[in-house]
């Protein structure tokens, strides 16, 4: 019954999105007040009953409900409840319910949270909301409907694939779709816009503090598949240039790109055209991540759960919403007004450097992920796109985008100083200096990549820091001074300075742990030592494990270190009954910043097994990176300047303050 | 069968990953280091995604052991390449090469940043002429005007 209820809910609610997507939108093009008016209650309601669909289907998961299809296929009675919970989410047809909760959940969040929006363009965003929830509504409704029965019922199910068994798929999907979603906002103020044919400084911030939200949860979002990967995958590998991980990396690459580009339209009524097209491209990209993940047109380590029969929908949807949106972009650009001026070296003009360099690395990106797609339909030509590509057409954009980064903040808004700049920067020029002259003395010439890499890293850290302390007059006031100063900044500044900082963490974490991995791939017998660096790696013995639906054997390894034992480790080979399906899972041991991981070959007889260890050293430093660029985003959003509604500052200083 | 053959390649491709094994190791370090580099390019053709350095694929260690036998027999980098790409297609590159059929994925990016340096220069020009050159004689008496009475 709850199931049919779940199922019913979600009628209504393709209703609801239909009536939300056409009343609003006549209401706005004929000034209709009270159709316009209807926009909010219905995104609400539209998200109660997405959400009680959701909370349904979780229930039959709860229950383990076996008389549902879906929950057969994808679950088990012996699972444990956390899994039980994220399955919901692990196969196609929960995720596009996920998918479309969060859609709803961000209309419902304009529509709460929006009182101050122009109500034409309020309706209109919400409008533009429902519209992609219809879509995506009937696409579960028509194709992937989660509430099917199964007659007769099966008295247990099939499980979930093993992979996916894993905290990481309860975490991982949700925030990366929180970002993917999150984009759709962003999106509909964009075309709220070319509709109104209205766009000044009040759009761009009403629109960057939910710009903002879908990046932090983009930005944790990746960063937890990549550590995902890195652990489960059992190759010590955290990044794989994988189509799915693309998928996801684009839409970031534009989001990072608009961040900046609505700072210039907000403070400056500057590059509107290129903002509004910047948002279109971010959410098509984010439909283009959905499309390649959900039809199934590329099998990849990540696409567990697909079906290309579906694709043919989610094209149709994804030509509609992208065509639909460039044609409207096309027609109505021209119409836009353009804003202020500024000189090349100009705080406007770095971002626009920005906004290049990061267009540029998500076109590569996009390109290469698409390229062997499109040469095989179209010439049936086989090639393949993987990470060496990669490493070397997104290595040299990044580049140039890093070393300018610090010297974005130091130029003034219209016309910038590029010496001042330089000047400012001198401690990050010395610390440059420093880390390379180090790397020349106590590595040689050789390791000189790695130390232009290292450099690169200081030089985001120390620049970053170097406008914070310039901005507080650190060293040039008295200490109680700057002190005054540094509670008298918005928090958007504390926000900008974490962010450069954390892609400075990011870059030295995976500069160190490239050059400095060490591994070891050997066999071992119980009793046996390696040494790895300055500890010693025992293998004691095996013990037998299980748990919910497998069953195993993990190897206990101690690591000593000038005789005392520092850690051990438990490295496991599961066999998951119900799918016959063997995993390894590796064994982790973080010592300060860097990480001891071992996984295991097969076991022989005699206990003989292969053992690979690998050393990564500062790596957790990547994901770390990602955490402080999220922590940045976050402080920046709860900047007052950013709250929906708040007076625009007008003291002097704050202008600076800015990104 | 399609399907059910990706599927079962799709599980192939997850078995507990292991990739090169201590009996593959070459002895002579440098080789082996070059075997390691060559294989970081080298797809491992029934995975996605995966290169044959890090896929524990039965084919990931065939082609291992074979440019392993390869570099000792003398070949270079290169005739290594070229040896597979003659056996498997060029879908063993992970790099694919720089050719006609692949000019449009390699000059992506350079014609992307080209186009955008282009319209941000054109942006910054149209600008400055439109700027300064405004005022004519009659404006800039009124200006002067303007300004003198302001003391």
């Amino acid at each position: 019954m709850i199931v049919e209820l779940g199922h019913y809910a979600l009628v209504l609610a393709l209703a609801l999105s239909i009536a939300g997507a056409a009343l609003p939108l006549c209401g706005a093009l004929v000034g209709d007040r009270r159709l316009m008016a209807i926009a909010s209650p219905v995104s609400i309601a539209l998200f109660a009953f997405v959400a009680a669909s959701f909370a349904a289907l979780t229930h039959a998961y709860l229950v383990s409900d076996f008389s549902v299809r879906n929950v057969v296929e994808n679950s088990h009675s012996m699972k444990p409840l956390i899994f039980k919970i994220s399955g919901v989410w692990g196969n196609h047809e929960g995720s596009m319910l996920l998918w479309v909760l969060i859609l709803a959940l961000f209309g419902a969040l304009v529509a709460a949270f929006g009182n101050n929006l122009p109500m034409r363009l309020k309706a209109l965003v919400l409008a533009v909301q429902s519209m992609i929830g219809t879509a995506f509504l009937l696409f579960i409704l028509t194709t992937s409907n989660p509430f099917l029965r199964l007659v007769p019922a099966p008295v247990e199910g099939n499980d979930l694939n093993p992979v996916l068994q894993d905290i990481g798929l309860a975490i991982h999907p949700p925030l990366l779709y929180l970002g993917y979603v999150g984009c759709s906002i962003s999106f509909a103020f964009a075309i709220a816009a070319l509709i109104d044919g209205r766009i000044d400084a009040a759009w761009a911030r009403w629109v960057r503090p939910w710009t903002l939200t879908a990046w932090i949860f983009l930005t944790l979002g990746i960063a937890m598949g990549s550590y995902w990967a890195y652990y489960e995958l059992g190759w010590g590998g955290w990044w794989f240039w994988d189509p799915v991980e693309n998928a996801s990396f684009m839409p970031w690459l534009a989001a990072t790109a608009l961040l900046h580009s609505a700072v210039v339209m907000e403070k400056r009524d500057a590059l509107k055209v290129w903002t509004i097209l910047l948002a279109i491209l971010t959410f098509s990209l984010s439909l283009l991540g959905t499309f390649l993940v959900r039809s199934g047109v590329l099998t990849s380590v990540h696409a567990f759960a697909t079906d290309p029969t579906r694709g043919i929908f989610i094209l149709i949807i994804l030509c509609l919403f992208i065509g639909g949106s460039f044609s409207l972009f096309a027609l109505r650009a021209g119409t836009l007004a353009q804003g202020g001026l500024f000189a090349p070296i100009s705080r406007e003009g770095s971002l626009v450097l920005n906004n290049l360099l990061l267009t540029a690395a998500c076109a590569t990106v996009l390109v290469g992920t698409l390229y062997p797609l499109a040469l095989e339909a179209l010439t049936g030509e086989k090639i393949s796109v993987g990470a060496p590509f990669f490493d070397m057409t997104f290595g040299p954009l990044m580049v140039p985008l890093l070393i300018a980064v610090p010297f974005g903040p130091f130029l003034a808004w219209k016309r910038g100083d590029l010496l001042a700049a330089c000047q400012r920067l001198f401690a990050a020029f010395a610390a440059v200096l420093l880390t390379i002259g180090v790397g020349l003395v106590f590595a040689g010439p050789s390791k000189a990549l790695t130390f232009f890499g290292i450099a690169l890293a200081v030089w985001l850290l120390v620049g970053s820091l170097s406008e914070f302390a310039f901005r507080i007059k650190l060293f040039r006031a008295p200490l109680g001074e700057s002190f005054r100063r540094a509670r008298g900044l918005p928090r958007a500044a504390f926000g900008m300075t974490l962010a450069h900082g954390g892609l400075g963490l990011t870059v030295l974490g995976i500069i160190a742990s490239t050059t400095w991995n060490t591994e070891t791939i050997t066999t071992m017998k119980p009793g046996e030592s390696v040494t790895i660096g300055s500890r010693i790696v025992t293998l004691d013995g095996f013990l037998p494990v299980s748990g919910g639906t497998y069953s195993g054997t993990a190897a206990r390894f101690t690591v000593r270190e000038g005789g005392t034992t520092v850690a051990t480790l438990a490295p496991e080979k599961r066999l998951y009954q119900v799918q016959n399906m063997p995993t390894t899972e590796s064994a982790i041991h973080s010592f300060g910043l860097s990480q001891l991981y071992i996984s295991l070959g097969d076991v022989k007889a005699d206990g003989t097994t292969v053992v690979r260890i690998y050393f990564k050293v500062m790596i957790l430093l990547i994901w770390l990176g990602a955490i402080v660029m999220a922590l940045g985003g976050a402080l920046s959003l709860s900047d007052r300047r950013l709250r929906v509604g708040a007076p625009k500052p007008a003291r002097a200083g704050a202008a600076v303050a800015a990104e | 069968m399609r399907r059910l053959l990706a599927a079962l390649l799709l599980m192939l491709s997850l078995l507990p990953a292991l990739a090169v094994q201590p009996d593959e190791v070459l002895p002579d370090p440098a080789l082996e280091a070059r075997a390691r580099s060559l294989s970081t390019e080298l797809r491992c053709l029934i995975c996605q995604s995966q290169s044959i350095d890090d896929s524990d694929a039965t084919i990931a260690r065939d082609l291992r052991i074979l440019i392993r036998e390869r570099l000792k027999a003398g070949d270079s980098d290169a005739e290594v390449k070229a040896f597979l790409v003659d056996r498997y297609g060029e879908y063993v590159l992970l790099r694919p090469t720089f050719a006609w059929h692949t000019l449009l994925l390699w000059a992506a990016a350079p014609l992307v940043l080209l186009i955008g340096v282009v319209l941000s220069f054109g942006l910054f020009r149209r600008r400055r002429i439109a700027e300064p050159a405004a005022l004519t004689a009659e404006e800039e008496r009124r200006v002067e005007a303007l300004l003198a009475r302001d003391d």
